[in-house]
């Protein structure tokens, strides 16, 4: 299996639902689904197939493009981006089943249009983290905008065209300092080496003076800090989260984000070392303030989706703080994070998706005692939830841990407020549970929400179960990840700062 | 054998949370069987383990490499030493008692087999706090007791203020949490290592002043989870849920994991005097103010749970004193844990027949009624304010005696906190077995079936034996010795001196609230015209109103102020900035047709356009 033929199925997919007659809504689902399943099998046997000695990249494919430009169809993963193309392959079509019903034919959207678009949305999904040449990531990471634009717009709620302008606005603007950066990229490698490139290994061993690194950083890492979303640049993703379906926020926080992030571990710190350390302060002390903004904001809210958005911005906010600290607990915990926080938000919004489906709201002050009248349903809130505040035993808790560790050897003022965000974590969660979920039932409450159907646990008890596994052994990823992330700081050259006593390692484990 | 320990209740849990109502008519008999058998392995364990000499009788048992990443090794390994297994049988033991009174005291409860799942939940979590043999992986249990405390505390959840109350208790021990992260944080980039062993081993080569910083971190962790001050709010509103779970967790069990976490990290405390004053600060005004909101309550379980910060402040107080004091805070914990539980199981027998009503204004002359009842309750009401040769008595007066030989001021506290017991205690008692009755009409009190009374009158019999047994037959301070370290104890007042001085000082306290609460009529109504300290009292010594008015009030304002700012200013800002734009492009808009999509589709169109020139190109 190759990159391009995992690439190649869910486009194939794609034009195929798209092509259905009109009217066969049900044959749309079953096709769509068909191919997501194929696609989320394919990724996961190539995730197993990944040769965990090797730190670089893997399943390498290279096409010559456009050769005047150095351009060209570049494809492969490391232990980083594999894990996130298998979440977001995983994911797909468990957001298809929970999302079943979700969209209706309307006006312009239909039936087949969403499922169509959603698969579109996937082929760029994993060509966005795969893609080894630069000018390839970024037409990818401008083409992702397409298909969500028209998810958030054509299917969303009645806000939907105010907040699909706004995600694309900021998207673009995004986009256009990176473009600007990309071209000033290619010129100094078109310098230095002779002939410009934008192969990404090629651009990993250049030696660009520091001035021009600061310049270049600047421009890449305001695009991921949009799409991240980091403070102040997040006001986009509580509309467009709040806006679209449950299916597209989760893809959209879920996985598209998460390109903000992989940008800064996978291009920011291998291509500009000097810029990344030189800035590292600063995004850190950023990264803290989101922690704490975000988590305010989530208390604030009054609709659950913008407050599980709002959680998310906390969360973008530890990721980006394990990465910019060096550390490699930080690197692997950041990059587990990335996962662990597709998986765990994608649960919360496809739970709060079954409920607003039932209830015709996603306002907190419309719910009450739902567990009296459907207590699996609120059971799995709660598991979700329980998730989100990184409760030991469950995979959220691993990562965030690893990126406070790691953040801790390095910067501990940082690490020690951000560890007081998980007392904030805990309040804007159970809150939410006890506002929506205890007491007793409203007649509305009582007469709509029903307890969960069997489609929807079968999309949402998957998710569950991954997030209580790679809680207990989260090292099978974390085997994936570490030789990428140790590769990385070989790259910037910067190592583990050694304990103040050292020469006890050997005492690890027990006495068994 | 060591991980059956927490499989057997992991998996009570699991079959039941997962099989549903199926298991509705039999699933209370699972998590028996479940907690039990358990108790049935620690047994074995525990028989194996005296089979051992003292230095071998400490196993370890790696399970798997939990996390791995550069120098920060995790492994999932559990480790049963002397100091674990009093926890494992006192966990199983009192754990598997409370089950069985359950199945009497939830027997009508609707969502009884949820009860019972949440139960060995407990039990699994509990028991992997106590067998770890690290401390990330003991933090795994740590807020796997605070997930099953806030889900049975919160059981019956359309109760509001019990949802609230577990949302608050999970929230405050959130706190505590920090704590325990920093702790760990602080462990592995001082020491390298986060294992027990690994810590025990370099604490000696670490810089003094992280060593104490970890203490500290340590001592804020213990501070949530047993409810010591300033982190003690939420126990008295815990008692919203069941009267079991307060006996199981916000008694025996779950609230003294502070004292084993402080006694288990005394690699650390041995080393830095100020964390060990800071406990001992830290133990001795909860021990104060436990005792103190005692005093005054009229709600018979929000007394017991006054009563717990109390004691709890006393074991936490022993395990500051160090070497000298970490065996009797072990001790006081245990005989506590058998005489605490049978006071709630007592105090939820006494509900049971009063319809649950709660209040003790409202009880009276109960001895006559509930006889079994009135007898498991005041045996354990003489264990506790130290009668010998009751249990309370040989641990409690060990602690006593360890603390004046620390300080005079300590031993003062220890003391005046033991005449207070004995005053709440003897309220509590006369309250509701003596003097005349004061019930509500209808209330017809009756005693408690025999599944209920059977573990009372066990738990009472460990309440009247518990002390001398753990004493003089287990030898317990030669039991955990090899955990703890020899203790050189200083005794500035011989035995004979303080043993009588002690009894005196209870004496007076029990008879001060015997005449006033036996042998005056107790008023149906709280009187209103009361000292400033009884009010205070009343008011939990004003704890919720500190938090509330410190922590929530600011909070929410500044949280509102932020979500404000956040729609005015920042996306304001953006959103003027675009209107200006807009307002100057209006013009050249004319000439557009407006469509976005149309906008995006010509860009694809463009985009496909000249990739399509490019490839012809190449060919």
């Amino acid at each position: 299996m190759s990159l391009t033929a995992l690439m190649l199925l869910p486009l194939i997919g794609a034009v195929v639902v798209f092509a259905l007659p009109a009217g066969r809504d049900l044959l749309a689902k079953q096709v769509a689904l068909g191919f997501g399943l194929v696609v989320a099998v394919a990724a996961v046997v190539m995730g197993l197939g990944m040769d965990k000695s090797n730190g670089g990249l893997q399943y390498v494919e290279k096409y010559s493009w456009i050769p005047s430009f150095g351009i060209s169809w570049g494809l492969g993963v490391d232990g980083i981006s594999i894990v996130l193309i298998v979440m977001a392959a995983v994911m797909v079509p468990l957001v298809f089943i929970a999302g079943w019903n979700d969209v209706e034919n309307a006006g312009r959207g239909t039936v087949k249009g969403f499922f169509s678009l959603m698969l579109l949305l996937e082929v760029f999904m994993i060509g966005v983290f795969a893609a080894t040449d630069l000018f390839l990531f970024y037409v990818f990471f401008e083409a992702m905008l397409i298909p969500i634009y028209f998810l958030i717009g054509r299917f969303g709620g009645p806000q939907r065209a105010y907040a699909a302008m706004k995600f694309l606005l900021y998207s673009l603007v995004g986009g256009l300092f990176m473009l600007a950066a990309l071209i000033g990229l290619y010129v100094v490698s078109a310098r230095e080496l002779g002939a410009g490139t934008f192969d990404y290994t090629a651009l990993t061993q250049l030696h660009i003076d520091p001035a021009t690194q600061k310049m270049l950083f600047l421009g890449f890492f305001f695009a991921f800090a949009v799409k991240a979303p980091m403070v102040p640049f997040h006001t986009w993703l509580p509309d467009a989260a709040a806006e679209s379906t449950p299916g597209t926020a989760t893809l959209l926080v879920g996985v598209l984000d998460k390109v903000g992030t992989f940008g800064m571990i996978h291009y920011l710190l291998p291509i500009f070392p000097d810029a990344s350390k030189y800035f590292a302060p600063a995004i850190i002390t950023l990264a803290v303030i989101s922690i704490f903004y975000g988590a305010l904001l989530a208390i604030g809210q009054s609709d659950m989706m913008r407050l599980v958005a709002f959680s998310s911005v906390s969360h973008f906010g530890f990721i980006v703080m394990g990465i910019f600290a060096f550390t490699s607990q930080g690197l692997s915990g950041s990059t587990l994070y990335m996962v662990n926080h597709g998986f765990s938000t994608g649960a919360l919004f496809l739970v709060v998706g079954y409920l607003s489906s039932r209830r015709g709201s996603k306002n907190i002050a419309d719910f009450g005692g739902v567990q009296k009248v459907a207590p699996i349903m609120a059971g799995v809130f709660l598991l979700a939830g329980l998730s989100s505040l990184a409760l030991p035993g469950m995979s959220s808790f691993v990562s965030e841990f690893l990126v406070l560790v790691g953040t801790f050897s390095e910067y501990p003022q940082a690490a020690n407020i951000a560890t007081v965000g998980i007392v904030l974590a805990a309040f804007y969660i159970l809150w939410m549970y006890q506002r929506t979920m205890t007491g007793e039932p409203s007649q509305e409450v009582s007469s709509t929400v029903n307890e969960i159907s069997k489609r929807e646990l079968v999309a949402i008890v998957p998710i569950i179960a991954i997030i209580i596994a790679f809680g207990l052994f989260p090292q099978g990823l974390l085997n994936i990840i570490n030789p990428t992330t140790k590769q990385v700081q070989s790259t910037v050259q910067v190592v583990d700062p050694a304990p103040a006593v050292q020469g006890l390692a050997s005492t690890e484990g027990s006495g068994s | 054998m060591t991980a059956a320990l927490i499989g057997l209740p992991l998996l009570g849990a699991t079959l039941l949370l997962l099989g549903g109502r199926r298991t509705n008519t039999w699933g209370h008999f699972l998590a028996v069987a479940m907690s039990a058998s358990s108790f049935f392995v620690g047994v074995a364990l525990y028989i194996q383990m005296l089979g051992r000499s003292a230095e071998e009788r400490a196993v370890g048992q790696h399970l798997f490499d939990w996390i791995a990443v550069g120098t920060f090794n995790v492994p999932f390994g559990l480790h049963l030493d002397q100091l674990s297994m009093c926890f494992v049988l006192l966990i199983t033991g009192v754990g598997t008692l409370i089950h069985i009174y359950s199945i009497g005291y939830m027997e009508h409860d609707p969502n009884r087999r949820r009860f019972f799942a949440y139960l060995n939940l407990f039990v699994a979590a509990m028991l992997l706090l106590v067998l770890a043999d690290n401390y990330l992986l003991l933090y795994v249990g740590w807020e796997g007791v605070g997930l099953a405390s806030y889900l049975l505390i919160s059981f019956w959840q359309h109760k509001p203020s019990a949802a609230v109350a577990g949302k608050k208790a999970f929230i405050v021990n959130r706190v505590g949490d920090v704590g325990l992260s920093l702790a760990v944080m602080l462990m592995f980039t001082t020491l390298g290592t986060v294992t027990f062993q690994g810590v025990a081993d370099a604490a000696g080569q670490g810089p003094s002043l992280k060593i104490t910083l970890i203490g500290f971190a340590l001592l804020l962790a213990a501070c949530g989870k047993s409810a010591q001050f300033p982190l003690q709010s939420w126990l008295l509103d815990a008692m919203e849920g069941p009267t079991p779970v307060s006996a199981l967790i916000h008694a025996a069990t779950m609230v003294t994991a502070g004292v084993y976490l402080i006694i288990r990290a005394h690699a650390i405390f041995d080393l830095s005097q100020d964390a060990r004053t800071a406990v001992v600060v830290i133990g001795a005004i909860t021990l104060l103010l436990g005792a103190f909101i005692g005093t005054a309550k009229d709600d018979i379980k929000k007394g017991l749970a006054g009563s717990t910060m109390s004691q709890i402040g006393y074991m936490i107080l022993a395990a500051g004193l160090g070497p000298v004091g970490y065996v009797f805070a072990i001790f006081h914990l245990l005989t506590h844990g058998l005489f605490k539980a049978g006071l709630f199981l007592g105090a939820g027998s006494v509900m049971h027949g009063m319809h649950d009503d709660v209040n003790m204004r409202h009880y009276g002359a109960l001895r006559t009624s509930m006889k079994i009842t009135y007898a498991t309750f005041g045996l354990g009401f003489l264990a506790i304010i130290g009668i010998p040769p009751f249990a309370g008595f040989w641990s409690k007066d060990e602690i006593i005696s360890a603390a004046f030989g620390q300080n005079y001021l300590v031993g003062l506290a220890t003391l005046i906190g033991a005449g207070v017991t004995a005053f709440y205690m003897t309220r509590m008692m006369a309250m509701t077995f003596f003097g005349e009755s004061r019930w509500e009409d209808g209330v017809h009190p009756h005693e408690s079936s025999t599944v209920m009374t059977a573990p009372m009158m066990i738990l009472a019999v460990g309440s009247v034996f518990g002390g001398l047994l753990l004493k003089f037959v287990g030898d317990i301070e030669a039991w955990l010795e090899p955990v703890t370290g020899v203790a050189h104890p200083t005794h500035p007042i011989s035995a004979a001196v303080l043993i009588p001085v002690t009894l005196l000082v209870v004496a007076s306290g029990a008879g001060y609230a015997w005449t006033k609460y036996a042998q005056r009529p107790v008023p149906v109504v709280a009187p209103t015209d009361v000292s400033i300290l009884t009010r205070a009292a009343r008011a939990d010594a004003y704890g919720d109103a500190i938090n509330e008015a410190v922590f929530m009030r600011p909070g929410l304002h500044l949280t509102r102020a932020l979500t404000w700012f956040d729609a005015k200013g920042i996306d304001g800002t953006i959103g003027g900035v675009s209107a200006a734009i807009g307002g100057l492009s209006a013009r050249a808009r004319r000439l557009q047709n407006g469509y976005t999509r149309s906008y995006a589709l010509t860009m694809l169109g463009g985009a496909a356009l000249i990739a399509f020139v490019l490839l012809l190109a190449r060919l």
